[in-house]
């Protein structure tokens, strides 16, 4: 039976298992969203097409699965690429699909004509424009498999008008060939066995994990391998979820905003495993200072991410998940050999407690005014164990990292790697569409969350009820610190002035506004909160110069951490 | 230091804009790309002189490979390889240096393959060291034009390439 490219592209993403995508109609993508009418596949209209990707980024990053967004040409298109930017620094797999002017316009400056494939190239894993109705059902196959094999990440397909309305016969590829793209997925053994080796005899190991741990689902076997090694865990932005917080062998976040004790540990170590990490500059501080004692063992899928910042002495490529059930099988062999390395790991975790009894993540209360730490701390204890928690970019996210506490993997959703103010809203609201019965908290500030406030309109018309914490010290928080710390506290352009009543805000789009003012109110705020029904904003007038701390300024090493301002 | 590498892909739209695109946007150098169709019309070689430290030229070589359009890649630094551009030289011909331009011609094999009362187009073919002579040589007569292709290279011996 003879089908137009828009009925194809939607039958191949039901055949790809999409259940729900997240975009925003125009002249270019009419047709699709005429077929769309009849299809099974939900469609979310959000209100702004950043917040449609970022939505789908959510998505993908609570369920694991592909996410997918929708936008026309030209404008439509164009605001999609801080969304896809983002999904490419976190690996977040992705398809999106944006409308394209006929193909016989391409090239002539047509209305709402760009070239997104051109525009698109450097922050995609691959790109596609599409130009003959036959190519259609097998680019968007390929589009799949590209965005979750090897390392994931998004993937556009720019479709032009005349090729959603061609015909032609479907026929949806059951297998992808793609002679230039075979992602290794399976772990050299004999590179295991010598990491084995290397763990076994090394005195003061740190396992340093990323985001890969998250994107493999591999957090049993992290916490397999952890423990039969009796190793510190440590976690970047993006690995935070994947070991739990209050284990005790986990040393919280490293870096910039890291724990004493992480860095401490990372720059005393002997050996630093590297679990689906890449060495990013907030993690390591200045390079030439970083792990100096430690020998290097690399885990990752994406081979230019091996010796890109730092030496490894010892590279495996490979699923992380795959490389990890080895290694815990091959210590299964040893057991006698485990034994004495974990006798020999006791004076290191030893070490490691001092380091953290003498500086625990920590924060001076107060009885006056909020502390940004203490809402963290309490949300934490008020919300349920699998809520998933979403932030924008900032002082507020980087408390979340530090002081929430994750337990389940899969639950912090964040933006690492781009750093997206405006990412946490609608990542929440692609998490709950995703989740509908689990608590979906979206930690912001006041000035991330006016990036994209807009999206109060989707949650309420879609009754997602995301709880939204504001934060708000009235300022660009992050950037006043800096400022404070290296500009002699001269505040150019980061206090906001206008102050926002975020309540009448919630109440303008149909939603519930919350305030509190002083910390005797903050935990009747979100009891309250999480009791109503629908989306509600917590506001919470915070201390206003309140710093993140510990902090390794900008280029200096880990262990010059400043501990507090 | 200067690699020469070779690069196999899909004879596609875009190809080189990624390629290209990648170098830019990694702070990579390129001193020379050249690329043509092979035997298979569906794949393309290219032909690119990069230059950078170990640690550089280990990620050009991982960042290639990493594009989906990318098939296969050989770095020919280190190894025997046989190495050719060519360019075409409009020179200056004057009553007196005529017969000294034909001389330097003949010398590096080159041909004169245009006429005119006042210049020669010369087209020679060589390694890129021999280009440079030859074309140090011609310079004193007055270079009005020149175009150089830009390396292509082969490795020496029976060995073949899939994909050539």
């Amino acid at each position: 039976m003879k089908l137009t490219g828009s009925k194809i592209l939607l039958e191949s993403l039901s055949l790809e298992g999409v259940d729900t995508i997240f975009g925003y109609p125009g002249g270019t993508v009419i047709n699709i969203y005429d077929d769309l009418m009849g299809s099974s596949i939900k469609h979310i209209l959000t209100r702004h097409e950043q917040a449609a990707v970022h939505a789908a980024d959510g998505y993908a990053r609570a369920t694991g699965k592909v996410g997918v967004a929708i936008a026309t040409s030209g404008p439509g298109a164009t605001n999609t690429i801080t969304g896809i930017a983002n999904a490419y620094m976190d690996s977040i797999p992705m398809v999106v699909i944006t409308g394209q002017v006929p193909t016989g316009l391409i090239g002539n400056d047509a209305f709402q004509e760009a070239d997104l494939v051109g525009i698109t190239r450097p922050i995609t894993k691959h790109n596609y424009l599409v130009k003959d109705i036959k190519d259609l059902a097998r680019i968007i196959k390929q589009a799949f498999y590209i965005a979750r094999t090897g390392r994931p990440g998004p993937v556009v397909v720019d479709l032009p008008k005349d090729i959603q309305m061609a015909t032609t016969k479907f026929e949806y590829p059951e297998t992808v060939e793609l002679r230039g793209y075979k992602p290794t997925f399976s772990g050299n053994v004999r590179m295991i066995e010598k990491a084995i080796k290397m763990m076994l005899s090394a005195k003061k190991p740190v396992l340093y994990v990323g985001g890969g741990a998250t994107l493999t689902d591999a957090h049993a076997e992290l916490m397999e391998l952890a423990e039969t090694l009796q190793a510190p865990v440590t976690t970047t932005l993006m690995g935070m979820a994947s070991f739990p917080t209050r284990h005790p062998l986990s040393l919280g976040m490293l870096g910039m905003h890291g724990t004493y004790y992480a860095n401490m540990a990372v720059t005393n170590s002997d050996l630093l495993i590297a679990l689906g990490a890449r060495f990013d500059d907030r993690v390591t501080g200045k390079i030439d200072t970083f792990a100096p004692h430690a020998k290097i063992i690399h885990v990752d899928v994406d081979p230019t991410s091996i010796k890109k910042n730092v030496r490894v002495d010892l590279p495996i490529v490979g699923d992380l998940r795959d490389v990890l059930k080895k290694m815990n099988k091959a210590l299964g062999e040893k057991k006698e050999d485990v034994a004495q390395a974990n006798e020999a790991h006791k004076p290191w975790l030893e070490e490691i407690a001092a380091w953290r009894k003498e500086h625990p993540m920590s924060y001076k209360p107060s009885k006056t005014e909020i502390k940004p730490q203490f809402v963290i701390e309490k949300l934490r204890e008020l919300s349920n164990d699998d809520a998933i928690i979403t932030t924008e970019v900032g002082q507020h996210q980087m408390w979340t990292a530090q002081f929430f506490e994750f337990t389940q993997p899969r639950t912090f959703l964040s933006s690492g790697g781009l750093g997206t103010m405006g990412y946490g809203l609608p990542a929440a609201l692609g998490a709950q569409a995703a989740f509908p019965e689990r608590q979906v908290i979206d930690v912001s500030g006041d000035g991330s969350f006016q990036m994209n406030s807009q999206e109060l309109a989707t949650l309420v018309q879609y009754r997602l009820p995301v709880k939204i914490v504001i934060l708000n010290n009235n300022f660009l928080g992050m950037v006043r610190q800096w400022q404070q710390l290296f500009f002699d506290k001269r505040y150019s352009q980061t206090c906001m002035e206008l102050p926002i009543d975020f309540t009448k805000l919630a109440e303008a789009y149909g939603a519930t506004g919350l305030k509190a003012t002083k910390p005797e109110e903050v935990e009747e705020v979100i009891k309250k909160a999480f009791a109503t029904p629908g989306p509600v904003i917590m506001e919470f007038k915070i201390s206003r110069e309140e710093n993140v701390m510990p902090m390794v300024p900008s280029g200096a090493a880990l262990n010059e951490m400043v501990l507090a301002s | 230091m200067r690699h020469t590498i070779s690069v196999l892909v899909e004879n596609e739209f875009g190809v080189l804009t990624r390629i290209a695109g990648l170098f830019s946007g990694r702070g990579f150098n390129i001193e020379s790309l050249s690329v043509a169709p092979t035997l298979d019309p569906t794949l393309s070689r290219m032909t690119i002189v990069t230059s950078g430290d170990d640690r550089i030229i280990e990620q050009v070589n991982k960042q290639l490979n990493k594009l989906i359009d990318t098939i296969k890649i050989i770095d020919f630094t280190g190894e025997d390889f046989i190495e050719r551009e060519m360019a075409l030289i409009k020179v200056n011909a004057e009553d007196s240096t005529r017969a000294e331009i034909l001389r330097i011609c003949d010398i590096f094999r080159g041909k004169v393959v245009d006429v005119t009362p006042k210049c020669y187009t010369v087209e020679v073919t060589g390694s890129p060291v021999k280009v440079n002579a030859i074309i140090d040589l011609l310079r004193p007569m007055g270079i009005k034009e020149l175009v150089r292709s830009g390396p292509v290279v082969l490795g020496r011996g029976p060995k073949g390439w899939k994909g050539n």
